[in-house]
């Protein structure tokens, strides 16, 4: 029971933060939205695993893990280097 | 004792769900960036913790719980991580924070 | 050489952990690759006590111990903030002089701010931190000084 609440809850939250990642304002915030349901889909995958009582999903959420941490760092990089070439173009 | 532990567990779990769900409200209301990174925050410390930790109990002893307490400590390492560079970034592309009291004071 | 063991012990742990299969076929491919990141780690010269602090394991412990009382009053302020009908925010934005003298130190404590929700690390440098707190209240109390004091007993 309380395995299909978390369920139903992390769901809502990742619509709640797309909310947040649509309307911005800033890029940053979209970025952090993205980072947001990351987080919360790791979680929703090792919830269900157990609420379809096949823990091996665990596997994919590690790694999804890694890859959600390794992708908001890339983000940022490339939010960064195009924001200073934009930069240098104007001067 | 078997009910005790899916007590516990369900426990957490929903309680890990509360606080999820107020981050991410924090996230939407909050004025800011800089503050909606601290609601963020909330999500990614205490409620994953919580959240993992009930699926822990019900897992009981073997390999499952092993990568559990695996993803917790990955969590727990990166979402720091993430957050100071996004705060990083931010800052060094000028975004400034806003100053809710202070210009209320100033106003009156 | 001590380096060397232990960070053969972890990812030997972690390969065991993370495969559930134990015939010796897949043993002994797991040893391979354990062995081959080993051989990595050495050429690109990253085994030292930066990425296996194992000087500090046993205080680190207590450290995050302490720490997680912290995380969960901090995680219960800001989560009562969210539900006021008007959040009483004061954000504010500080450099604080940090005492560490080694980068792991500074690592660790600028960690520590980032994990308890309500104060942010913006920017590390080797003698300050600059801080954005939620609340002013967050402000004076890492002014007060005792993260940063048990972090520098780490060290």
């Amino acid at each position: 029971m309380a395995l299909i609440i978390t369920t139903i809850t992390l769901l809502v939250v990742i619509a709640l933060a797309l909310i947040r990642a649509f309307a911005g304002p800033t890029v940053f915030d979209r970025i952090l939205a993205g980072n947001l349901i990351g987080t919360k889909v790791v979680l929703i995958i090792a919830v269900m695993g157990f609420l379809f009582g096949r823990p091996d999903f665990l596997d994919v959420a590690l790694t999804y893990a890694l890859i959600n941490f390794i992708s908001v760092i890339g983000v940022l990089r490339f939010v960064e280097i195009t924001r200073r070439s934009r930069e240098e173009d104007k001067s | 004792m078997e009910l005790i532990v899916s007590i516990i567990s369900g426990v957490c779990l929903l309680a890990g769900s509360f606080l999820v769900l107020s981050g991410v409200i924090g996230v939407i209301r909050f004025p800011d960036f800089y503050t909606r990174i601290h609601a963020a925050g909330v999500t990614e410390t205490l409620a994953a913790s919580l959240i993992l930790i009930g699926l822990m109990l019900i897992a009981g002893w073997g390999i499952v719980l092993l990568k559990l307490i695996l993803i917790l400590l990955l969590v727990l390492f990166t979402s720091p991580t993430a957050s100071h560079a996004l705060g990083k970034a931010a800052w060094k592309s000028g975004l400034k924070p806003t100053n809710l009291k202070q210009r209320n004071e100033d106003r009156n | 050489m001590r380096h060397t063991i232990s960070i053969t012990l972890v990812l030997s742990i972690l390969w065991i952990v993370n495969s559930g299969y134990y015939t010796p076929l897949l043993l002994s491919f797991g040893l391979i690759s354990v062995l081959f990141v080993v051989w990595i780690a050495h050429r690109m010269d990253v085994v030292d006590h930066e990425t296996l602090p194992i000087h500090l394991s046993g205080k680190l412990l207590a450290y995050y111990f302490w720490l997680m009382k912290k995380i969960i009053i901090s995680n219960i302020d800001v989560a009562r903030r969210v539900w006021q009908i008007n959040p009483d925010l004061s954000p504010k934005l500080k450099k604080l002089a940090i005492t560490q003298k080694t980068d792991m130190g500074r690592v660790i404590y600028a960690n520590s701010i980032n994990l308890t929700p309500g104060t942010l690390s913006v920017d590390l440098k080797n003698d300050y931190v600059l801080v954005h707190s939620l609340t002013s209240d967050g402000i004076k109390e890492l002014e007060q000084g005792e993260m940063d004091r048990l972090v520098t007993e780490l060290e």
